[in-house]
């Protein structure tokens, strides 16, 4: 059973610190939903509101439809991971795992047959009389998953799971848990600070600052289409021009940087374009966007002096000075086995289609 | 490691100085303040009582004496037992096991309470009030025991202004002040070391058992008591011995008819002026109480070890 979960404008407070503000968000069900955002910006908080351990003070939660007020963690269709598992150090393997059958009173026999299921599936067959001491980091991960997923929630709530793991560890966890997710067909709500491990996973995500939700769409959308500039300076790298729009002609704009004019494609939200001529606004530039001109059209160039030049294998890593400013920008080279064929130092043009840059109404932007 | 080299790195650590000071001091705490007194005992209870004059003299040889009265009672009655003295002691061990329970039983709520739900300042308000009234010295607060529990003390009044009783309640005849003051006593050596345990515990294990629809009391027995176990073990420990080695709260409290066995040790060495015999009875207490508390360790699988953790 897999079940949708529905926040309509929920609120929750701290005496007087606002940890969720007005948060809307339709889950489908049998979806991988991330929440991501910077560390502090209230995703635990929200899932414990999922999760029922903490009442919003305001605005409802629904799972499969039901309004979830005043029902506790024990009685929802929900099952938590937490961020540091919470397993139960004097407990083996197995009776963690079917820990949630035993509360239900499901005959011992029974429960370890269940038990050695979910070690097969969480690929640890045959290890369930172990201590979970016993088991490495990312062993002890796949059992916390496979004791929640033990009590058949229909909405499976991951806090952080991977973020103890190591790197190598963690990308091997994604491609397992998106795997886990598909075979068992539940939902999955899950919360990161980690945008590689939100765009890789899910099917939507929700981009979270200071309890607000900032935009909530798949993972190329936010990275192609962000619709706030915290959302396009959070995910990804992107170069930044500070400026004042001076012409808006359709879905375009023209703002005056410290850089010159760029021409821009202008952010929408529902829709709508979010600018208007004489208004404060950021332009994002892609690192990946900017091109050495050599003939080529482009709606933009800047003129710039190599700074210096970083080699990263699939990549070149090249950081320019901009021409009679202070701005430093960033641009990403695939390495196609060439030489790049300027020199540190050289003075050179680079340009940039305009449906590449977004021109965005000022905000706060994510801290570097 | 051995012993050689652990030497030489403790001199290494706290230098000669300090270290031959380390070492002299916890060498004279082992032997002149907790061997000497003890083995003392050991080697009293094994003689006759003989009148100072004789002390080291020919008839000055060892024997079971002290411990045969404690059995048998005098020599003379052959066959018989000392059912005096040995109900005292049965009632001893029994009441203190009894005391242990109920400590237990009022403690465990409070150091959860303290160690998971209060948070902050509420909660170090909390413990202070519990530590105050021990900064009371004990035979005051037994005595303060016995006003409130004296048949015109506040709790007969209570009782039988609210109309409970008609008449006041002999508590202390019924000995039920005497069990109120023992299990008060020695409370705080209970609530501590299960505050220390419980605190430890990770307050996501709790909401993880509850996330999977748990009870209450499925969470207490099945995440907390287990993992509560060492603190369990050395709050009940300490409870049990002292309570049976309690002297100040049954003399004081005690009814006219009752006697702790501590009670009989005290007479032996204080009335009786017979210091041999009351070294007998005072070690088959402590053995009796080491013994029962092992078994008790062995029927809960707890190690020694984890109890002094
Ligand atoms: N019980 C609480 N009381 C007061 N403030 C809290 C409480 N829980 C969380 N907060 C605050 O709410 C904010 C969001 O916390 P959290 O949801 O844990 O962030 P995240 O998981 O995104 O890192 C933090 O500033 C935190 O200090
Ligand atoms: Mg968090």
């Amino acid at each position: 059973m897999s079940a949708d979960v529905q926040l309509d404008g929920v609120w929750i407070k701290f005496g007087d610190f606002v940890a969720a503000r007005d948060v809307n968000i339709q889950i489908k069900e049998g979806e991988f939903f991330s929440f991501l955002g910077p560390s502090g910006c209230g995703k635990t908080t929200l899932l414990r509101a999922v999760s029922g351990f903490l009442e919003p003070s305001d605005g409802t939660v629904r799972i499969g439809g039901d309004d979830m007020a005043g029902i506790g963690p024990n009685k929802r269709p929900t099952a938590l991971i937490f961020q540091n598992l919470a397993l139960f150090p004097l407990m083996t393997v197995w009776e963690n795992i079917a820990f949630a059958l035993e509360v239900r009173g499901v005959r011992r026999a029974e429960r370890r047959k269940k038990a050695e299921e979910l070690l097969e599936l969480i690929a640890l067959p045959g290890q369930g009389d172990k201590m979970c001491h016993e088991l490495s980091g990312g062993q002890r991960q796949r059992v916390a998953i496979a004791r929640a997923l033990c009590a058949e929630p229909d909405v499976l709530l991951l806090d952080e799971p991977l973020s103890a793991l190591d790197l190598k560890l963690r990308q091997h966890m994604r491609t397992e848990l998106r795997a886990i997710q598909q075979r068992v067909g539940i939902t999955f709500i899950y919360i990161t600070h980690d945008q590689g491990e939100a765009l890789t996973m899910s099917d939507h995500v929700a981009v979270m600052r200071e309890g607000i939700i900032e935009q909530v769409a798949d993972g190329s959308t936010l990275y192609d289409r962000p619709e706030t500039a915290f959302v396009a300076s959070f995910v990804g790298e992107n170069n930044l021009f500070r400026g004042r729009v001076a012409e808006v002609t359709g879905e375009q704009a023209v703002v005056d940087t410290n850089v010159g004019p760029i021409r821009a494609r202008m952010a929408t939200h529902e829709g709508e374009a979010q600018l208007k001529p004489h208004e404060e606004a950021f332009v994002f530039v892609r690192p990946e966007s900017l091109k050495f001109v050599n003939g080529g059209e482009f709606d933009n160039a800047i003129q710039a002096q190599i700074h210096q030049q970083e080699f990263e294998g699939n990549l070149w890593q090249v950081f320019l000075d901009v021409a009679n400013s202070d701005k430093r920008i960033k641009m990403s080279l695939v390495n196609d086995g060439r030489s790049l064929g300027h020199e540190t130092g050289s003075d050179v043009t680079i340009g940039f289609k305009a449906e590449l840059a977004v021109a965005l109404p000022q905000g706060p932007l994510a801290a570097e | 490691m051995n012993p050689r080299s652990y030497f030489q790195r403790f001199f290494l650590r706290n230098g000669r100085t300090l270290g031959t000071f380390i070492l002299v001091a916890v060498a004279f705490w082992i032997f002149i303040m907790i061997l000497m007194p003890q083995i003392f005992m050991v080697d009293f209870s094994f003689r006759h009582a003989l009148p100072p004059a004789k002390v080291g003299g020919a008839e000055d040889v060892y024997t079971l004496e002290h411990y045969q009265y404690a059995v048998y009672g005098s020599a003379k009655a052959e066959g018989e037992y000392n059912t005096v003295d040995l109900k005292v002691f049965g009632r001893t061990l029994l009441a203190a096991i009894f005391v242990t329970l109920f400590d237990l039983a009022l403690c465990y709520p409070i150091a959860y309470y303290l160690a998971q739900v209060a948070s902050g300042g509420w909660g170090r308000l909390m413990v202070l009030s519990l530590i105050v009234p021990f900064w009371v010295n004990e035979i005051l607060r037994a005595f303060a025991f016995r006003i409130m529990f004296g048949t015109t003390g506040v709790i007969n009044s209570a009782l039988m202004a609210t109309g409970v009783l008609d008449e006041p309640y002999d508590f202390i005849r019924e000995d039920w002040a005497l069990y109120a003051g023992l299990g008060y006593a020695f409370i705080l050596l209970m609530i501590f070391p299960l505050y220390n345990a419980i605190e430890s515990l990770d307050k996501n294990q709790i909401e993880a058992a509850r996330d999977m629809g748990a009870s209450w009391l499925r969470i207490h027995f099945r995440v907390v008591v287990p993992f509560a176990k060492p603190g369990i073990s050395s709050g009940c420990t300490m409870v049990f011995m002292l309570t049976a080695g309690a002297l100040a709260a049954p003399q004081i409290l005690g009814g006219p008819s009752s006697l702790w066995f501590t009670q009989i040790v005290f007479q032996w060495f204080n009335q009786g002026n017979n210091w041999n015999r009351g070294s007998a009875y005072a070690l088959i207490l402590l053995a009796s109480t080491i013994v029962m508390v092992l078994i008790a360790m062995r029927i809960f699988k707890v190690k020694l070890g984890e109890t002094i953790r």
